[in-house]
């Protein structure tokens, strides 16, 4: 990272408007540190190409077709410099919660994009890899309040999968990763299994195990395992282990 | 509250108003019972004084009883029971003075003359009683339509009131905000279409401030102020959308609210369009049957784009309270999701000019 001096700095534009990603192409030109090496225009393509290009900034629209901005940070991490870009104030707070460079509302002029370019460089030079925060973990906790997730972002390589959570069967905690089931497959996401519980609405999804949440409309069952352990049985056949403290959630949900 | 005890005034008013119920009941003493003139008078006077308090209570079993909520033999029975129990009291009363006038001896042998009147007074008690209970149904039926009136008076200021507070919601800012980004783009890349978009955006702008005075427009008048949004957002979304006007030409003439179709329009971008990477379409449909105007404004839209975090649907509300308001059963306003097709139909009555057609 000490050759920032030397090497260029390699940007990309997400805005669903051309006419908003020429404002800041143009804003670049007179920046020849500041290469641009991609530019797109939906919350898919922006995964892909950032997966790709591998960036260190990102000029990044909010709403936007596919994926919103956040929920692309959400699957990119939080490697690299995000400036937002929107004519909505109202996402400001949260974009700061995610560690955002900046937050450029539309429009906006040449001086005010300066400063942002200037911040952008100092976190560039300061910045060590290992302060990566995994960004879901992040976006998880700048969800505004009393709303739960609705779908999940996933991706694999350069492709983006969404699971609306009413398909969602289960989480099951892997390491770093959350393994997601859903129809019979399994996509992983980097995300300690607490945060999404707390991201999940607890009326349907419920912790059973340290290692497993499920959804409730999914549980047919639930067994005596041994001695004094239990089994959920999911409607699909798939035995869910329950923790002794998670069969009293269990049982004071479904007592009420 | 009482009407009448409510004020001394009104009691005063009522109270005289019994004097010539008092000397015209003097007379039919006289006349049946063969009572001298005094002892009539000395009679009838408390008699009558007494009697016009028994019928001011009668206003409180018209109010416990409404003449709405109980059927007319029900509503017969109550009153005439009570009639005949009030004037049987009034009798006893009478002999009860009587009685006294004689013991007194003012009026040797009143008692004996009095019994003969007895029909006369019990006849007269009746009367009075269910004269003053239809006196105060009348009054109760007065009352509710004043209250009525004045409930319809508040609804009115208060649809007005919401009218009013929905234009001012309508120019989203956001829409600005992003034409005024696009315009900025435009300013060194293409100067001249810069000044186009913002004498485009100037007239849109015109034209929604001065729609706000206005209770209702021509069709045709939202529809050019809906050509002037879209001309706006064609040098945004580029050729992102694809517009399909079908309006019968005899629709065109007939009043809608203002600003009652273009944030249906808006919303077709923000929500349908703007999420479609490959673009998307927006279909305008309007045609009177039946003396009432029907419109559909149909978009595609991306079934599975991202929730919205910010808060919306906020047009298409405002739409819905504004014919409600304004049409009540009149309307009727319905939204539909099918696919990736979403669409809102909305009726009115067909008018033209505040007449109907």
């Amino acid at each position: 990272m000490n050759s920032r001096k030397d090497t260029k700095i390699r940007a990309v534009i997400v805005d669903d408007e051309e006419l908003a990603r020429q404002v800041i192409r143009e804003l670049l030109s007179s920046h020849p540190e500041i290469e641009v090496v991609g530019e797109c225009a939906n919350g898919f393509e922006a995964v892909k190409i950032v997966t790709e290009t591998k960036p260190d900034l990102i000029f990044l629209d909010i709403q936007m077709p596919k994926l919103d901005g956040f929920e692309v940070l959400e699957l990119i991490g939080t490697g690299n410099a995000i400036i937002f870009v929107t004519a909505y104030d109202s996402y400001a707070i949260r974009a700061f919660e995610v560690h955002a460079v900046d937050y450029l509302l539309k429009p906006f002029g040449a001086e005010r994009f300066e400063a942002a370019l200037e911040r952008a460089k100092e976190r560039l030079d300061s910045k060590s890899p290992s302060a990566a925060v995994p960004a879901a973990e992040l976006a998880a906790t700048a969800r505004p309040p009393a709303q739960y997730l609705e779908r999940i972002p996933v991706r694999d390589g350069a492709q983006v999968f969404i699971i609306p959570v009413s398909k969602l069967d289960f989480a099951e905690a892997q390491d770093d990763y959350v393994a997601l089931s859903t129809e019979g497959k399994k996509h992983l996401k980097q995300q300690p299994i607490s945060s999404l519980e707390a991201a999940l609405d607890p009326s349907r999804f419920l912790r059973i195990h340290r290692s497993y949440i499920v959804n409730l409309e999914r549980v047919a069952k639930v067994e005596p395992y041994g001695k004094d352990s239990h089994v959920a049985v999911l409607r699909n056949g798939v035995q869910l282990p329950v923790s002794r403290a998670g069969y009293a959630r269990l049982r004071a949900f479904l007592g009420r | 509250m009482h009407p009448i005890l409510s004020r001394l005034s009104r009691l005063a008013l009522y109270l005289l108003a019994w004097i010539p119920l008092a000397a015209l009941l003097a007379y039919l003493m006289a006349a049946t019972g063969g009572l001298s003139r005094r002892e009539a008078i000395s009679m009838s006077l408390p008699l009558c004084l007494l009697y016009a308090f028994v019928c001011l209570s009668a206003w409180y079993s018209c109010r416990a009883i409404p003449s709405s909520r109980a059927t007319i033999g029900k509503l017969l029975e109550v009153h005439v029971a009570a009639a005949l129990v009030a004037s049987g009291l009034w009798i006893l009363c009478a002999e009860l003075l009587a009685y006294v006038f004689t013991g007194m001896s003012l009026y040797p042998g009143l008692t004996g003359r009095l019994s003969r009147t007895i029909p006369i007074l019990l006849g007269t008690g009746v009367i009075l009683y269910l004269f003053s209970v239809s006196f105060y149904y009348v009054l109760l039926a007065v009352e509710a339509s004043q209250e009525a009136e004045a409930r319809a008076m508040e609804a009115r200021v208060f649809a007005r009131d919401a009218e009013l507070r929905a234009l001012k919601a309508q120019v989203n800012p956001h829409f600005l905000f992003n034409s005024l980004n696009s315009i900025s783009a435009l300013t060194t890349s293409d100067a001249a279409k810069a000044r186009e978009m913002c004498v485009l955006l100037g007239d849109f702008l015109r034209r929604t401030l001065g729609l706000g005075e206005k209770s209702t427009i021509p069709l045709e008048e939202e529809m050019s102020l809906i050509h002037a949004f879209l001309a706006v957002e064609k040098i945004r979304f580029g050729a992102r959308f694809r517009m399909e006007e079908n309006i019968a030409k005899e629709a065109l003439a007939m009043d809608v609210p203002p600003l009652l179709l273009q944030p249906l329009v808006e919303n077709a971008f923000t929500n349908g369009i703007a999420n479609l990477v490959e673009g998307g379409w927006v279909r305008l449909d309007a045609r009177c049957q039946n003396g009432a105007l029907s419109i559909i404004v149909e978009n595609s839209f991306d079934p599975e784009a991202p929730p919205r975090r910010q808060k919306n649907g906020m047009g298409l509300l405002n739409v819905r309270q504004r014919l409600e308001a304004r049409y009540g059963d009149r309307a009727s306003f319905n939204v539909r999701t099918e696919g990736d097709r979403f669409s809102v139909s909305l009726t009115l009555p067909a008018e033209r000019e505040g007449r109907a057609t």
